[in-house]
C-alpha cells in the first residue's frame, strides 16, 4: 500500500509517473477522513488546499523539477504558523488566528514541493508529554486508542504511526519530539539549537525550542531534515553552518563508533525497558561499534532546571495573548484591566496558566537569583558534562522514556509525575544538543524509544546511526492493527 | 532655600536616526497613518523574532567614544516585562545588566564660563513604545504602533547636577553631541529627544543624597528647568514642614507648571528582567570600534577650542558658534572670504543679526536667506568702510527680504557712506548754523549735547555720514 512506502519509494514512483501527487494526496486524505476521528491527531483538514499544491507540484515536476519531496504529503505540527490557514496551537486562544505568513520550516518544505494536508493537534502552546491539555481534546494512541500518543507534538507523532501522512512535523522544548515518536513507534528527530529556523514557529520557551520532524525510518527523516535545515537571517539563534547532505552519510559503517551508555538513565528503569535497551546495544556492538558505560553527574537536576528555565520563558513569551490585536478576547470588557485578565483567564487552559504563574514566580525580584540564575548555572553544569562525556564518546545511547505509553487520564492531574516523564530528553535541550528517539521494541504490546544523542551538529551522525540500527531490525516497519 | 543642596541627574532618551527600527525592517518615518508602519514584528504576532538592526549599535558605539566612554565589548539584551496596549509584546527589549556604553563623561559651561564635568553612567539601547489614541474614538482607545520598536539611546548621568539650569546646560550640550554625530535628529516636539529627571535635595554639607522623584517625559529645555524648579522648591517645602519625600514617579504639567505623582515606589512594577532568548549578545571587536572611531566628526569641544584658538574669539562666543555643525560651518564659510583678522566681526553679525533673522522667520540655517558668501561681502563693506555698521544691518535687512547682494543693495539705495571731509563739513555747518541756541549751551558746558549734533548730521545725511570722520570734524567746529 502507498501509505506504507517510504518517502524515498513515493519519490521514486512520482518520478517514474506510476503515480501523480494529486493521486497521493487523495490516498492520504482518504486516510485521514476514516481514521483520524478515532484519534483526533490533526485539528485542522486542508483538502482542497492540498489538492492545488499536489497539481502545483505535479506541474513542476511536468516542467522538468526534481526533487526527494516535490509532492510528498505531510502535516505540520499546529504551532507553525500557516498563511491563511488557522494556527491555533492548541488553543482556545487562537482558536480564531488565522496566520498572515509561513514559517520558515513551512517556507522550505512549500518550497521543497511538499504538500500539506492539515495541521496536527498538540498540547496547548506545546505544554504538556500526553497531548491532553489541548483545548481540542486528547489525541490517541494508534497502538491503543485509551493510552496517549505521548507530547507536546503528539498529533504529528499519532499520524505518522498511523500512516496519515508520510512524515510530520513537531517541535522539541523538552522531548516533545522524541517522547511521542517513543510512544506511537516512530522516529522522531530533534536537531541542534539553532540548526532549523524558529522564525514563525509560536514561541513556548526559546532558548529550547526546535523544531524537527517524524517518519517512520531515519532514512526518511534525514530526507526531510536536509530541507527543513539551514541559517535563516529572520532568526537570530540560527546559526550559519552549511547543512550536510543527511541521505548521503546513511550508509556508512560504525565500525569504530563509540557509543556510551548513560549510567543516570538505567538508574531506576524497569527490567523489560532495561533489556531492550541491552539488545540494542548488542546490535551496536554486531555493527562493530564499541559501547562504553559514562557519567554525567549533573543530568538528575534537568527536570528541576528545565521546570525554572521553561516556565520563566514562557511567561514572558505568552504575554502577547493580551486580547489587543489578535486571538481570543473576552466578550463585553469593562475596562484594560478586565479585558486582560479574562481574555487570558479564559483563552489559556490549566497547564498554560500553571506554567506562567511559575515563570513570573522564579524571574520575580527576590526570588531571581535563587530560581532563574540557579537554574542557569545548572544548566550551565550540564552543557559541560555533555561537553566532557564527548571528549570519550561519539554519541550517548539510553532510553527515550522510563515508561511505555500510559492511559488517558492517568497523570493529567498530578504534574510533577507527568513532568518525570520527560526526565530522559531534558538534557538535550538544555544544552542545545541534538537527540533522536527510534523504535527498539515493544512493552505489554506498546512502542519504546531508543534515544540517540549526540555533539551539537552531529544529525548526520545520528541519523546514520539510526539508519544502521533500522537495517539490523524491523521494529520500525511494525505497524499499528488497523492502520497497515 | 541657600541651605539646602539640589542633585539632579538624567535620563535622556535620543531616538537614534536609523531608516528602520531596531528589530524589524518597518520605517521609522514620523508622521505617517496610524499603524502603516507596523510590520508582524512590530505587531508581536505569533511566531514572529526579532532581529537586531547593525545601525542602532554603530551609532552606540559612536557615542560612546564621542564621550571618552568604554564601550562593551560583550552586551546582552533584556527583557523588561510589563503590560501595557502600546507594548504589543508585553516586554520591551532593552538592555539591562550589560549596557553597551559604559561610563563616560561631558564638559558643560556654566553660565558664570566655569567648565564642569559631569559624569555619565552608560548609555544602553533599546526600543520605543507605541502610542495610545484618545481622541475622536468616543469611549474607546487606539492604538498606534508606528513608533513600536523605534531604536533609543538612553543616556544616564550621574547624579552631578546642582540646579536647574545647569541640568539644561548638561541636556543642551548631549542635544548638541547627538546632532554632531548625526545619531539623532534632535526634534523635541517629535519626541525624538526627552528626558526623565530624577530630583532630590539635601541639607549642604551632607554627603547622603535625599529621596529622589523622577519627572517622566519632558520634552523641551524649558519644560526641564521648570519642572526642576517646581519640583526642588516643592521638596524644600515639604521638609522644611517637617513631611518627607516619597520616592516615586511624577509628571510634569507644563499648563499649570506643576508636578503630579503619577506612582511610587511600592505600585511601581516588577520589571522580572531576564536576557532576551530570542537574542544573542552584541559582541564588539577592537577593530570594530576603530573604524567606528574614524567616521567620528570633529567634537563640539574640539571646535570651540578651535574657534577660540585661531580666531581669538572668547570661550563663550567659540561655545554658541559650535554649538551646532552647520552654525559652526556657516561661521567657518563666512570667515575664509573675509579673513580670520575680522573672525570677531563675524561672530557678532552670526550670533546676532543672522540669529535674529533666523529665530524670527523660523528659518534653519542651512535654508539661510543670506549665503554666507553674501554676508561676508556684506561685512567686507563695513571692513572697508564703504558703510557704517549701523547701515549695514539696514543693508542686511535688505538682503533678507530680497535675496540681492550686499553691494547691489548699497548701490541701489545710495547708502555708500559719506568720506568726504569737505561735504561732512558742510552738512555740519549746516546744522551749527540751524542750532545756535544748542551750539551757546554745548559751550557752556552742556557736554551731552555733541550727541545731539551727531545725530542731525546723521540724519540729514541719511546716515551714511562716516563715523569716526563725523566725531572727529564735529569736535573741531564746535571748539
Amino acid at each position: 500500500m502507498l501509505h506504507n512506502l517510504s518517502i524515498g519509494d513515493l519519490a521514486d514512483r512520482l518520478a517514474t509517473k506510476q503515480i501523480s501527487s494529486v493521486e497521493l494526496t487523495r490516498h492520504f486524505l482518504g486516510r485521514i477522513e476514516r481514521l483520524n476521528p478515532a484519534l483526533n491527531a490533526l485539528i485542522t483538514l486542508t483538502a482542497e488546499l492540498a489538492l492545488q499544491e499536489a497539481e502545483a507540484a505535479d506541474r513542476r515536476r511536468a516542467a522538468g523539477e526534481r526533487g526527494p519531496l516535490l509532492g510528498i504529503p505531510l502535516i505540520h505540527k499546529d504551532i507553525f504558523c500557516t498563511d491563511g490557514v488557522r494556527t491555533s496551537c492548541g488553543s482556545r486562544m487562537l482558536d480564531n488566528f488565522t496566520a498572515p505568513y509561513d514559517a520558515t520550516v513551512v517556507a522550505r518544505l512549500k518550497a521543497a514541493g511538499a504538500v500539506m494536508l492539515g495541521k496536527a493537534n498538540m498540547d496547548e502552546f506545546a505544554m504538556g508529554s500526553s497531548n491532553e491539555t489541548s483545548y481540542y481534546g486528547p489525541v490517541r494512541n494508534p497502538w491503543d486508542t485509551s493510552k496517549v500518543p505521548g507530547g507536546s507534538s503528539g498529533g504529528s507523532a499519532a499520524a505518522a504511526a498511523a500512516r496519515l501522512a508520510p512524515f510530520t512535523t513537531g517541535t522539541d522544548t523538552g522531548g516533545s519530539i522524541r517522547q511521542p515518536a517513543a510512544l506511537t513507534g516512530v522516529t522522531g528527530v530533534k536537531p541542534t539549537y539553532g540548526r532549523v529556523s524558529r522564525y514563525g514557529m509560536v514561541a513556548f520557551a526559546s532558548s529550547l525550542d526546535q523544531a524537527g520532524v517524524f517518519a517512520r525510518t531515519a532514512a526518511d527523516a534525514a530526507i526531510v531534515l536536509k530541507a527543513m535545515a539551514g541559517f535563516d537571517p529572520r532568526d537570530s539563534t540560527s546559526i550559519d553552518t552549511p547543512v550536510p547532505d543527511y541521505p548521503a552519510d546513511l550508509e556508512r559503517p560504525l565500525t569504530g563508533l563509540k557509543i556510551g551508555l548513560l549510567r543516570e538513565f538505567f538508574d531506576g528503569l524497569e527490567a523489560r525497558n532495561t533489556a531492550l535497551i541491552q539488545d540494542a546495544l548488542k546490535i551496536y556492538r554486531s555493527l562493530g561499534a564499541q559501547t562504553v558505560e559514562v557519567s554525567l553527574p549533573h543530568l538528575p537536576l534537568s527536570v528541576p532546571t528545565y521546570y525554572v528555565v521553561a516556565p520563566a520563558e514562557c511567561s514572558s513569551n505568552l504575554s502577547r495573548f493580551d486580547g489587543v490585536r489578535f486571538g481570543y478576547r473576552c466578550e463585553n470588557p469593562t475596562d484594560l484591566l478586565d479585558l486582560y485578565q479574562r481574555s487570558r483567564g479564559e483563552g489559556f487552559g490549566a497547564e498554560v496558566k500553571r506554567r506562567i504563574m511559575t515563570g513570573t514566580y522564579v524571574l520575580s525580584a527576590g526570588y531571581f537569583d535563587a530560581y532563574y540564575l540557579k537554574a542557569q548555572k545548572v544548566r550551565r553544569l550540564i552543557t559541560d558534562d555533555f561537553r566532557a562525556a564527548f571528549e570519550q564518546v561519539d554519541l550517548l545511547i539510553g532510553p527515550t522514556t522510563p515508561t511505555p505509553a500510559f492511559a488517558i487520564g492517568a497523570k493529567i492531574d498530578d504534574p510533577v509525575t507527568m513532568y518525570l516523564n520527560d526526565i530522559y530528553t531534558i538534557g538535550a535541550n538544555l544544552a542545545g544538543l541534538p537527540g533522536l528517539s527510534l523504535p527498539c521494541g515493544f512493552v505489554d504490546g506498546l512502542p519504546m524509544g531508543l534515544q540517540l544523542i549526540g555533539p551539537h551538529f552531529s544529525e548526520s551522525r545520528l541519523l546514520n546511526a539510526a539508519h544502521r540500527f533500522q537495517q539490523a531490525t524491523d521494529w520500525h516497519s511494525r505497524s499499528p492493527r488497523g492502520y497497515e | 532655600m541657600s541651605d539646602w543642596e539640589v542633585v539632579i541627574g538624567l535620563e535622556i532618551h535620543a531616538q537614534l536616526a536609523t531608516k528602520s527600527k531596531i528589530f524589524s525592517g518597518s520605517s521609522t518615518a514620523y508622521g505617517a497613518p496610524p499603524n502603516s508602519q507596523a510590520s508582524l514584528v512590530d505587531l508581536a504576532y505569533p511566531g514572529v523574532l526579532p532581529v537586531l538592526n547593525a545601525e542602532a549599535v554603530r551609532m552606540a558605539v559612536k557615542f560612546g567614544l564621542s564621550i571618552g566612554a568604554e564601550v562593551a565589548r560583550r552586551s546582552v539584551f533584556a527583557r523588561k516585562n510589563y503590560f501595557y496596549p502600546d507594548l504589543p509584546k508585553g516586554y520591551q527589549i532593552s538592555q539591562y545588566e550589560l549596557p553597551v556604553v559604559k561610563q563616560g563623561r561631558l564638559a558643560i559651561m556654566l553660565d558664570d564660563g566655569a567648565v564642569k564635568t559631569v559624569g555619565v553612567t552608560r548609555a544602553h539601547l533599546e526600543e520605543d513604545a507605541g502610542k495610545s489614541l484618545h481622541e475622536g474614538l468616543g469611549a474607546a482607545t487606539g492604538i498606534d504602533l508606528n513608533r513600536a520598536g523605534t531604536p533609543l539611546l538612553e543616556i544616564v548621568s550621574e547624579p552631578d547636577m546642582r540646579s536647574a539650569k545647569e541640568a539644561v546646560a548638561y541636556m543642551k550640550k548631549i542635544h548638541t553631541l547627538v546632532r554632531y554625530l548625526e545619531i539623532c535628529d534632535g526634534n523635541m516636539q517629535e519626541g525624538s529627544f526627552r528626558c526623565d529627571a530624577n530630583v532630590s535635595v539635601r541639607p549642604k554639607g551632607r554627603e547622603k543624597f535625599g529621596t529622589r522623584a523622577e519627572i517622566k517625559n519632558l520634552n523641551s529645555f524649558r519644560f526641564v528647568e521648570k519642572a526642576i524648579n517646581y519640583e526642588v522648591a516643592r521638596q524644600i517645602e515639604l521638609l522644611e514642614s517637617g513631611g518627607t519625600v516619597v520616592q516615586e514617579t511624577r509628571l510634569y504639567d507644563s499648563d499649570k507648571d506643576e508636578t503630579r505623582s503619577m506612582r511610587s515606589k511600592e505600585e511601581a512594577n516588577d520589571y522580572r528582567y531576564f536576557p532576551d532568548p530570542d537574542l544573542l549578545p552584541v559582541q564588539i571587536d577592537e577593530a570594530y570600534i576603530e573604524a567606528v572611531r574614524s567616521t567620528l566628526p570633529e567634537l563640539p569641544d574640539d571646535k570651540a577650542a578651535r574657534f577660540a584658538r585661531d580666531f581669538g574669539l572668547s570661550a563663550y562666543d567659540a561655545g554658541v558658534l559650535s554649538a551646532s555643525r552647520e552654525l559652526g560651518a556657516y561661521f567657518e564659510a563666512v570667515v575664509a572670504k573675509l579673513g580670520a583678522t575680522h573672525a570677531k566681526l563675524a561672530a557678532n553679525w552670526v550670533m546676532g543679526e543672522l540669529s535674529s533673522a533666523l529665530n524670527r522667520d523660523n528659518v534653519d540655517i542651512t535654508a539661510s536667506r543670506v549665503a554666507p558668501e553674501q554676508l561676508s561681502g556684506l561685512l567686507t563693506r563695513i571692513v572697508d568702510e564703504t558703510i557704517s555698521g549701523k547701515i549695514a544691518k539696514e543693508v542686511f535687512e535688505a538682503m533678507w527680504s530680497e535675496g540681492k547682494p550686499a553691494d547691489a543693495i548699497i548701490e541701489a539705495k545710495g547708502l555708500k557712506q559719506i568720506t568726504d571731509s569737505g561735504a561732512i563739513e558742510k552738512v555740519i555747518d549746516a546744522v551749527i548754523a540751524a542750532n545756535p541756541k544748542q551750539l551757546a549751551d554745548y559751550r557752556s558746558g552742556k557736554d551731552k549735547l555733541f550727541g545731539f549734533f551727531v545725530g542731525q548730521v546723521m540724519k540729514a545725511t541719511g546716515g551714511k555720514a562716516n563715523p569716526a570722520q563725523l566725531n572727529e570734524l564735529l569736535k573741531a567746529k564746535l571748539g
